[in-house]
């Protein structure tokens, strides 16, 4: 069993991820052919999640709604929803063409889905300006400099910025200081970033390749 | 209570009534501020205008409707930017909730600029799989999605038998709000397939793609509104991101001087309670 359990993984998780790495550089059918299976296959793969992941909202949910758990009315609106939309678009929107132009399941996406995850995310404004006055609060040196580079992205970044500075001499402009501080201080932490995180990326996938990190077996033989 | 506590106190329904006033005003009785393009909106103006004429594009609609206020103005004048040029636009989605946003701007621009499906544009629409569709789609556009949007096998859909990978194509435009996106589109695909890219990304992420467009592995980059209307005033088409430009200006400013009312009183408040 330990074979199949411990060793047949590791291998299989060594095979694929070198011929992934291959395929970067080889573009030979021997590389490349068994790479683009491998590609398809995890599509699949991924495709096949979405039926889990709908499983699972059925089940968690459901559960929650039998037992009168916490906020279960919401839960019941999340299901019915859900199920609904199923239903339409299955069922009574012309089959595989259910995507077409006047079919019910397009006007339940105009006229349902899109406004109301429009509507979630323009709540983020309201939010914003709430925490802007209770939370912002600049009690180090740090929170200071943050607020300094805020204000003057924020009004550099619209057209009151332009407008406000437009007499002024080009490099006491807004808008040009908001740039200098996206183009350089900023470029620079987010490249610093970026560039610890893709060596942690490589570190942890070499390290899986050669089989020392197994977390994703539920069982780390590091 | 002093003045500072009681504002302080200040019950935030009366903050969402403010923002959603200074938001209506502008829309309704435009202050017509002007708008300066910047550098990375018009490095994308130009990346997009120096492609020659009738050149296939693929267009990657990363987002869904939570973005669609910053992305769709975007996703409008460069569909209408590259129709103008007579371009060829290959489309795909990788986020599941905006392939029919992406569907509709392709076919009423299409319309209206006496475009004809599967001649001058398809859309794939949407598949799962992120960065590996990505890689997949470069390797083979035909295997990657054998049916279109509305499932018609591509192989019969002319546009597509003349292009089946990045070889023939001159562009990647990406309009993206997240995850899968730009960064991934760069990390994926770009170096790998020798893709000349642009992005449009929403305010919140472009910041993050900064590096990549110094680096010159994104050429031009359109940052939320802001970006959208630059990219309008541009194309000389202005549309509904330079309308909105002036509720996002105020609804700034506002959020300036709450964040600066909010310090003066913690500062008046601390000096007070120093003082005691």
């Amino acid at each position: 069993m330990s074979f199949f359990k411990q060793h047949l993984p590791v291998w299989l998780t060594a095979i694929i991820g070198v011929l992934t790495i291959l395929s970067f550089f080889m573009p030979h059918p021997l590389i490349a052919d068994p790479a683009e299976t491998l590609q398809n296959w995890a599509i699949v793969i991924v495709a096949s999640g979405y039926v889990l992941g709908a499983a699972n909202v059925l089940k968690v949910n459901g559960e929650d709604v039998a037992r009168r758990r916490t906020n279960w009315p919401y839960k019941i609106v999340l299901l019915a929803s859900m199920i609904g939309m199923m239903i339409i678009g299955f069922f009574m929107s012309g089959g595989t063409h259910f995507l077409d132009a006047g079919t019910k399941f397009t006007w339940a996406y105009n006229n349902l889905y899109v406004p109301m995850q429009a509507t979630m995310f323009a709540l983020l404004a309201f939010f914003i300006a709430s925490a802007a006055f209770r939370a912002f609060r600049i009690r180090t040196i740090d929170a200071g400099l943050l607020a300094i580079a805020a204000l003057i992205v924020m009004i550099g970044r619209v057209p009151i910025g332009q407008w406000l500075t437009k007499d002024l001499p080009e490099p006491w402009q807004l808008p040009v200081w908001a740039s200098w501080l996206l183009e350089w201080p900023q470029n620079a932490a987010k490249r610093g970033i970026a560039i610890g995180a893709g060596l942690g990326v490589m570190a942890t996938g070499l390290r899986i390749i050669l089989g020392i990190e197994r977390n994703y077996m539920r069982e780390d033989k590091s | 209570m002093s003045w500072g506590e009681r504002l302080e106190k200040l019950d935030r329904r009366w903050i969402f009534l403010a923002v959603g006033f200074l938001v209506l005003i502008p829309l309704l009785f435009p202050f017509k501020l002007p708008i300066a393009v910047s550098g990375p909106a018009r490095r994308y103006f130009e990346a997009v205008d120096k492609i020659p004429d009738g050149s296939t594009v693929v267009v990657s609609g990363d987002f869904d409707p939570a973005s669609a206020p910053e992305l769709m103005p975007m996703l409008t004048s460069s569909v209408r930017h590259l129709f103008r040029k007579n371009c060829k636009i290959i489309a795909l989605q990788l986020w599941p909730g905006g392939p029919p946003l992406v569907d509709g701007v392709l076919h009423s621009l299409g319309d209206e600029m006496g475009k004809k499906y599967g001649v001058d544009y398809v859309n794939l629409g949407y598949k799962s799989g992120n960065e590996v569709v990505m890689l997949a789609f470069g390797t083979s556009f035909s295997r990657t999605f054998p049916n279109d949007y509305s499932g018609t096998p591509v192989k019969q859909l002319p546009l597509m038998q003349k292009n089946d990978n990045f070889e023939t194509t001159k562009l990647l435009v990406n309009i993206s709000a997240g995850y899968p996106g730009t960064k991934e589109w760069v990390q994926q695909a770009q170096g790998r397939f020798h893709i000349t890219m642009v992005s449009g990304s929403t305010a919140v992420q472009a910041p993050e793609l900064y590096p990549y467009l110094q680096s010159g592995q994104v050429l031009g980059l359109l940052g939320g509104m802001a970006g959208a209307a630059e990219y309008e005033k541009s194309t000389g088409v202005l549309g509904p991101a330079t309308k909105g430009m002036d509720a996002q200006s105020s609804a700034h400013v506002f959020i300036m001087f709450l964040i600066l009312l909010g310090n003066a009183i913690y500062f008046a408040r601390r000096n007070a309670q120093g003082r005691a």
